[in-house]
């Protein structure tokens, strides 16, 4: 294989990383019967905080704590009102994701002084694994924050199939009053899993903001968070399907991206992914029906 | 401190529970010793299932407490009840749909080895516990995939699987055939002789007759009689539950069914997905005036049949309402009372008056909408003429107990202007009184120059209600029998022996 194609799969991994975290949170929420779909404003909550304190910092890896505490936080304020006020979780996302816009733009000018894009000599990236001294090819050029995305998945289908809190995470989605018959804290897992999603959407926005670029940008999450939403309801909340509908993506990116050093203009570049994973993820999953159907 | 030795296994005392108007539990006392099956009965309504939530800490009582073992107890959710040794069989299963059989029956408390399910232990305990009890259930098949029966087994391995000392059944018989039912029975007897008590729910008296040591009757959330089951009879416990006696069964009908049939099958052949047929070749007729019964072991065809008669299956040219075709979607000209309760039968979050009105809501519509105070004033009226027992027609339907809940589908379906009535199951669950009432709205009905096509698991409904009682077998008519048929006969031919 030739360097180019090496290339194209790391850019494909590039891309899928923040998404996939993203959508594991959605999928461990989906899996205990809580829709998140959040997951945009906090991806793009995620981006900001990590961008904020790994340019106060001077710390990469401050940033990405940060940005996993603070989502945790903002994600917190989705588990108190869904969970514990019972409030519809719909509305409140949908708060939240138009709360994640408004308060980051408001914040960036308040911070960095002006809206728009922000980048800085102080604002340190993540390093890539060749820096840290593991030079293979498609994962050297990458954030190690990628091969945790991908060992993420890993976990989470070994968490789903064989722990015993995982068995009671599907039970209380599948049937919550059935759930508490048997002695489980319906609201603790939710609440767990909800604030869980937030830390992975943390890691998210940070691998976006720190590891695919460096810098911030109104708006930078761009409808990630819906791909992710998206990929978990296709997903049968299956991982290693998530994991697939979440490459998908990836790799419609770096098509787009290809296509753009093409001479495709930016705007159906910019697009293109969107529009390839949308319908490459209805189809499968119209033909995953007709083949549940014949059987 | 050495417990009292003569302590019961559980006791209830002096509690009482309110919803809102509704008194549900009013200063109940209530005992069970270890080793004793002792059946609660009651009407429909008069707070059977509310007790047995508090002792299972799913509602917690205003007033009174609950002893375990002699000991004051505090059951704050069902988590507390499990840890004080007690298990529940609910009356709406509380099944996880896609987990396997061996998965829900250990969830809660799961075998783990190095941090890990050990799924080779819970499938080697499910069994042992199967065989043990002779629960027969395949640990790794999924319970969405279970026929109810097995749900049931599943239920009760579950609260047998965590130990429980004490040991509650909330009508578990409803759903089952009359053979898995004297099956559950026997289990009862064995899990019983090992030191467990049982309190057991139930409407059917002949159950309670069979099967317990003792009896607490139910009525209106107070307890109105206790007695030992060898020292009783049915005629006494029906006293107790509904303050008088049963009247005789009305005499069987007054004049001979006539004219065209209202209900005309011929030669009806349903498929399933798979292109098996699961009804073949099926004909028969039931005339204005007439019952006609139907009876079955379960999965023998009813449920395409029923289906197919009330046109939920789509059109057919076998299916005829006054000579012509089913109409596909529900046909209008079909009453239809359908087995599944909080399903089919009714929105379970929607009011009562709603509930009342579904398929209706034309006759009320105004150009504007529908008005609310006439939805309203409709669903009291039902509930005036059918004595449906509810604080209020605005709560949700689910909040009624299940022999209410019948009786609004009833009055919601008899009232329509239809001439064949589909009765499926219609006395699943309810108490004495509620049945007496319902087969008498169904004879009235009859009377009154309906067709009805009654399908029953219960033989003595059949015969009590049915002028002729149709067998169906492997998706076949395989008998026709008159209403003094015999069970004997009648069992005979639904497990396809030929007599
Ligand atoms: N959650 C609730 N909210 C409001 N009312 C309720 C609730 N649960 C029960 N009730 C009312 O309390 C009374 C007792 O109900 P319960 O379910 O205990 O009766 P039951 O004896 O089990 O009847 P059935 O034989 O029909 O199951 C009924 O009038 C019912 O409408
Ligand atoms: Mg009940």
């Amino acid at each position: 294989m030739n360097i180019l194609e090496w290339s194209f799969l790391s850019g494909v991994l590039t891309a899928t990383a923040p998404v996939l975290l993203a959508a594991l949170g959605g999928l461990i929420c989906q899996v205990a019967g809580v829709f998140n779909i959040a997951l945009e404003g906090q991806l793009l909550w995620g981006a900001f905080t990590a961008v904020v304190v790994s340019d106060l910092t001077g710390s990469a890896w401050a940033g990405v704590a940060g940005a996993a505490v603070a989502t945790l936080l903002f994600a917190g304020l989705l588990s108190a009102a869904a969970v514990s006020l019972r409030a519809d979780p719909i509305v409140v996302a949908v708060g939240l994701n138009l709360l994640a816009l408004g308060l980051t733009a408001f914040l960036m000018r308040q911070i960095f002084g002006s809206g728009g894009t922000y980048t800085s000599p102080d604002l340190a990236g993540l390093p890539t694994l060749a820096e840290l001294g593991l030079d293979v090819p498609v994962l050297g050029p990458q954030s190690p924050l990628v091969p945790v995305a991908l060992l993420l998945v890993v976990a989470a289908a070994w968490w789903l199939g064989r722990t015993r809190s995982g068995l009671r995470a599907r039970g209380v989605g599948q049937h919550a009053e059935a759930a508490a018959a048997v002695g489980l804290r319906v609201g603790g897992y939710r609440h767990g899993v909800t604030l869980a999603a937030g830390v992975l959407c943390g890691l998210a926005g940070a691998q976006l903001a720190l590891g695919n670029v460096t810098l911030f940008s109104e708006g930078m999450s761009a409808g990630r968070g819906w791909i992710a939403v998206v990929a978990v309801m296709l997903s049968g909340v299956r991982p290693y399907r998530l994991l697939l509908a979440c490459l998908l993506f990836g790799i419609a990116e770096a098509v787009g991206f290809r296509l753009q050093g093409a001479g495709l203009p930016q705007q159906a570049a910019d697009a293109a992914p969107y529009v390839i994973t949308l319908v490459a993820l209805v189809l499968a999953a119209v033909a995953g029906r007709r083949r549940r159907e014949n059987a | 401190m050495t417990e009292p030795p003569a302590a019961f296994a559980a006791e209830l005392v002096g509690v009482s529970k309110r919803f809102g108007p509704v008194l549900a539990n009013d200063g109940i006392d209530l005992a069970v010793a270890r080793g004793e099956v002792h059946a609660v009965v009651g009407e429909n309504g008069a707070g059977k299932s509310t007790l047995m939530s508090i002792l299972y800490g799913l509602h917690r009582p205003d007033a009174g407490h609950v002893l375990r073992a002699g000991r004051r107890v505090r059951l704050r959710s069902p988590a507390d009840a499990i840890r004080h040794g007690l298990g529940m069989v609910h009356q709406r299963f509380r099944l996880f749909p896609g987990l396997t059989v061996a998965e829900n029956i250990v969830i809660g408390a799961e075998p783990v080895r190095g941090g890990r399910l050990d799924h080779t232990a819970a499938h080697r305990a499910v069994t042992a516990l199967a065989d043990r009890y002779g629960l027969r259930a395949d640990p790794s098949a999924l319970v969405g995939d279970l026929p109810v029966g097995v749900r049931q087994r599943v239920e009760i391995l579950r609260a047998l699987y965590r130990q429980a000392e004490v040991l509650i059944l909330d009508e578990p018989t409803a759903v089952l055939t009359p053979g898995e039912a004297d099956r559950l029975f026997e289990v009862l007897r064995t899990v019983a002789a090992t030191g467990v008590a049982i309190l057991l729910v139930t409407h059917k008296l002949t159950e309670v007759l069979a099967a317990s040591d003792q009896v607490t009757v139910l009525r209106q959330g107070r307890v109105t009689g206790r007695f030992t089951t060898a020292g009783t009879d049915a005629g006494e416990l029906v006293h107790a539950m509904i303050g008088r006696s049963l009247t005789p069964p009305a005499p069987r009908r007054a004049r001979p069914p006539e004219g065209d049939p209202a209900l005309d099958v011929r030669d009806l052949t349903v498929r399933d997905a798979d292109g098996v047929a699961r009804l073949s070749g099926v004909s028969f007729t039931v005339r204005p005036g007439e019952i006609v019964g139907i009876a079955g072991v379960a999965g023998s065809g009813q449920r395409e049949l029923i289906d197919s008669v009330t046109g939920l299956r789509g059109g057919t040219d076998g299916v005829l309402l006054d000579g012509t075709p089913v109409r596909p979607g529900r046909d209008p000209r079909v009453a239809y009372i359908p087995e599944d309760r909080h399903g089919r039968a009714t929105a379970p979050d929607m009011s009562l008056a709603e509930n009342l009105l579904m398929g209706g809501q034309r006759t009320l519509a105004t150009r504007f909408g529908l008005p609310r105070a006439a939805v309203r004033s409709r669903g009291r009226e039902l509930v005036e003429r059918f004595a449906i027992n509810t604080a209020s027609v605005d709560l949700p339907i689910a909040a009624l107990s299940g022999g209410n809940a019948q009786k609004a589908v009833l009055a919601r379906e008899l009232t329509r202007p239809s001439r064949v009535i589909v009765a499926e199951e219609p006395t699943q669950g309810v108490d004495v009184g509620v049945r007496e009432r319902v087969h008498a709205l169904l004879i009235a009905a009859r009377d009154q120059g309906a067709a009805v096509l009654l399908q029953s698991s219960e033989l003595a409904e059949l015969r009590e209600l049915a002028d002729r009682i149709l067998v169906l077998f492997e998706g076949r008519t395989v008998a026709e029998f008159g209403p003094d048929a015999a069970e004997a006969e009648l069992g005979q031919a639904m497990t396809g022996v030929r007599g």
